[in-house]
């Protein structure tokens, strides 16, 4: 069998780390080659060793069975290795085709000016070539995501490439313009290009990929044949147990309502938003992302100003117009985005964990430090945060430890109403099912929860009742409580206005 | 992940670099000159870093929220004037009173202007650079017009033992004062609640909202306290030239700036101590101090310090780096 890229016996170690070991696998020309792996795995890694960001310290790469020693970035797009990364590299202020030939801008021989006539023609030819049509001229920063992805991908080939790694190409995408992703991907291996496709949703590799090669903890487990896989073995060989229950049940007792939002709008983002939460239930909010659901948890915790509408907690009405006064009312916010909307990452995880009430430790006026860190340990010891001390940089946790972290923050207070925002999202499987249980124990508990989700197996598995969003507006609550409400149907409401 | 193999010898001598390199700079100092060991140019060095310091204290706590603050230099400026001319406005009254109410007054002034850029700062997001330059250029401005441009004298002769006098014949007043305000300024960032804040401000401005810090509030409150301090350095500079110049404070943003940051403090924001600032001011002063003794010439002088001051923040970068 023709042989596109060998990986034999790669190592990379980081301080403390060994982020690749004794990795091996082989990736046929024009095959789509799913890599998959929980974090830490070793994916990325692998991907910047390829990229030529990352030296390896051992074992070597051949291209067509060439053996090659990538320098650097510049080196392994010349050989034609293109990556585009999950974070766009993107200038919002600059057109089309001047990103698409960011940096290698042909010239006006023996000028500084820019042959703009080439690339518009250039950057044409290549979204004709992959059936986008985006214009060259437009500036990147009035496109959608999904529009500037194109863009990266049709950058990484603006150079003859013979490998393409994508990694996480889908966590911003709606399933129409995932479908489209699809389309240009399986064009490109049509071709003859190889894909590399890093991802964490297992559906996607299902729908698209031909071989799927498993890492974990550094280590090559397996590359096989999609159509010889199953969605629980491939679980099996990432988490390297078996998982019987991904999402574990909970029987509670519904309460009274304790949460009632009434025609909540915040600006063009959230229209006329109304639910109501019951004491131990879970209400999941879906939609695409863009609907809006970030932006309503961000209203009723008073971040973003509501322009109308009623908010009540118990017996506190709002809308609350700070953070603070929705605190007061019992109201808990986890957002989406921990590193960027949670964390102190550089603070240590005793800071941390405290800083929604630092006032608890304080003694005789001044904070005690070492009061600080008995109730920061106690508290990492019951959201079971794996770490040898307080004091550690919550930036070292992993983003389940980091997520715990975030709830013990916030389940350390009197909370009436939990509001996560993407729960899961970038977390490993094992710590997902740790937070599921804990979602389970605090319904117990008698709090009213509100699930913001995209993974739609987890909002099946977990919630009460599922309310889709879609352009700011409420489309639909399903009824959850058999677990039994289908994808379709979700689907159905959150593209409703769209259609 | 990668700081469990440092050996506890190795990771004290990097946290505690800055005061070795203190001790190791005044035993050079001391065994090269011996001008510089007597104990008149020691407490001479000290005095002279403190009203410096004393403004760097509360800098510290602006830096540390990602913040700066330019107009500090003329806030001593406005300040001592505003000061002079209360004082010279109640001849009549007791001199302790004149100086008392002078005092505060420029102390007032400095919170209010200072208050005034970090409400500005908070309430419109604008870079703080941009504010307090604007409020550097304007309080220098009105330094000049409130005194028509002409130093104000004609001061209570009490005044000098403020500015210049020494406490139980040794230390000298604004040492006494630098004191103090290190240990008031250091307890509030690291023990209080509002310190807390502060620094999860300039670590994640966004995640320390919504945990429910006042943002907002903490800001202006650091540029108050700032500008407060500003003003206190003014009012005891005035005391110690017995006369209130619009002239003086030129740079010294930047000097300030300058121990900040030699003491470790990062301008990224979330990350800085006052005992570090202190140290940094001292460095500073021990430098220029023995420099002069050894008759370098005062370009040199601001060479070496500008070459101080890039290798504190290369050694902070490349550690920062390490840590990873």
């Amino acid at each position: 069998m023709p042989c596109r890229l060998r990986f034999a016996n790669i190592s990379k170690a980081f301080p403390g780390v060994l982020a690749l070991d004794d990795v091996s696998f082989d990736v046929a020309p024009g095959s789509i080659h799913a890599v998959v792996g929980e974090n830490g795995a070793g994916k990325s890694t692998l991907m910047k060793v390829l990229a030529g960001a990352h030296r390896p310290d051992g074992g070597t790469i051949a291209l067509d069975d060439e053996t090659v020693e990538i320098a650097d970035t510049g080196h392994a797009r010349r050989l034609g290795i293109a990556t585009v990364y999950q974070e766009l590299h993107l200038v919002g202020d600059l057109t089309v085709a001047e990103n698409v030939f960011l940096g290698r801008w042909p010239r006006l021989r023996g000028s500084g000016l820019i042959r703009f006539d080439r690339i518009t023609e250039e950057t044409e030819r290549l979204f004709a070539s992959l059936g986008v049509s985006i214009e060259p001229r437009a500036m990147v920063r009035n496109l959608s995501i999904a529009q500037q992805q194109m863009v990266e991908i049709a950058k990484a080939l603006a150079v003859d490439a013979r490998v393409v790694t994508l990694d996480e190409p889908s966590a911003v995408l709606t399933p129409h313009e995932l479908d489209r992703l699809f389309d240009v991907v399986r064009t490109l291996a049509k071709r003859g290009v190889s894909i590399l496709y890093i991802s964490h949703r297992l559906e996607e590799i299902f729908a698209l990929a031909d071989t799927v090669t498993v890492l974990r903890d550094g280590r090559h487990i397996a590359t096989r044949d999609v159509s010889d896989v199953t969605r629980a073995g491939l679980i099996h060989d990432m988490v390297g147990r078996p998982v019987d229950q991904e999402f574990p049940p909970r029987s509670v007792a519904m309460g009274d309502v304790r949460v009632q939002v009434m025609g909540l709008c915040a600006g063009e983002k959230v229209r006329d938003v109304s639910f109501e939460i019951r004491g131990g239930e879970v209400l999941a909010l879906t939609g695409l992302v863009g609907s809006g659901r970030s932006t309503v948890a961000k209203a009723v915790f008073g971040y973003r100003r509501a322009t109308s509408g009623t908010v009540q907690v118990d017996n506190l009405s709002g809308p609350f117009r700070s953070p603070r006064e929705a605190m007061r009312a019992g109201v808990a916010l986890l957002p989406e985005d921990r590193k960027r909307e949670g964390l102190l990452l550089e603070r240590p995880i005793r800071e941390n964990i405290t800083l929604a009430d630092p006032g608890v430790s304080v003694r005789g006026g001044l904070l005690s430090l070492s009061g600080e860190r008995r109730l920061a340990t106690e508290l990492m010891a019951t959201h079971n945060v794996k770490a040898d001390s307080s004091e550690r940089a919550a930036r070292t946790l992993s983003g389940g430890n980091q997520q715990k972290v975030l709830l013990g923050r916030w389940l350390q207070r009197e909370c009436a109403l939990l509001i996560l925002d993407e729960p899961t999202r970038g977390v490993d499987i094992g710590a997902k099912v740790e937070i599921y249980e804990k979602l389970n124990v605090l319904a117990g508990m008698g709090l009213a929860i509100l699930m913001i989700s995209s993974e739609l197996p987890e909002v099946i598995g977990m919630a009460d009742r599922i309310a889709v969003m879609c352009d700011g507006r409420l489309t639909g609550i399903l009824d959850n409580s058999t677990r039994s409400v289908s994808q379709e149907a979700i689907m159905n409401l959150a593209v409703a206005h769209q259609s | 992940m990668t700081r469990q193999h440092v050996h506890p010898v190795v990771r004290f001598l990097v946290a505690a670099r800055m005061p070795i390199i203190l001790v190791v700079l005044v035993m050079a100092a001391s065994l090269s000159s011996e001008n510089f060991r007597t104990q008149a140019n020691l407490i001479n060095v000290v005095r002279q870093v403190s009203f410096e310091a004393i403004i760097a204290f509360g800098m510290t706590l602006v830096i540390v929220t990602g913040g700066i603050d330019l107009s500090v230099g003329s806030m001593v400026a406005l300040t001592g004037v505003v000061a002079a001319l209360v004082m010279r406005a109640m001849p009549d009254a007791s001199p302790v009173l004149a100086i008392g109410v002078g005092f505060a007054c420029g102390i007032a002034v400095g919170a209010g202007v200072g208050a005034t850029s970090g409400m500005v700062i908070a309430t419109f997001a604008i870079p703080p650079f941009i504010v307090t330059l604007a409020g550097m250029l304007m309080a220098r401005g009105f330094a000049f017009i409130i005194c028509g441009g002409i130093a104000v004298h004609e001061l209570p002769e009490q005044v000098l033992s403020v500015g210049a006098g020494f406490v139980g014949g040794v230390i000298p007043v604004p040492v006494l004062v630098m004191l103090l305000v290190y240990a008031a300024v250091a307890t509030v960032l690291s023990r209080t609640v509002f310190g807390r804040s502060v620094v999860a401000i300039g670590s994640n401005e966004e995640a320390a909202a919504l945990a429910g810090i006042r943002v907002g509030r903490t800001k202006a409150m650091v540029y108050l306290l700032t500008g407060g301090l500003a003003g206190l350095a003014g009012v005891m500079h005035t005391g110690k030239l017995m006369s209130g110049d619009p002239n003086v404070g030129e740079m010294w943003e930047l000097n300030v700036i300058a121990a900040v940051v030699v003491g470790g403090t990062s301008l990224f924001g979330g990350r800085g101590t006052v005992t570090g600032t202190l140290v940094g001011a001292l460095i500073i002063g021990v430098l220029n101090n023995s420099l002069n003794l050894m008759g370098v010439q005062q370009f040199w002088q601001n060479v070496v310090l500008g070459a101080v001051i890039l290798l504190a923040s290369l050694a902070d970068a490349g550690l920062r780096r390490l840590e990873r």
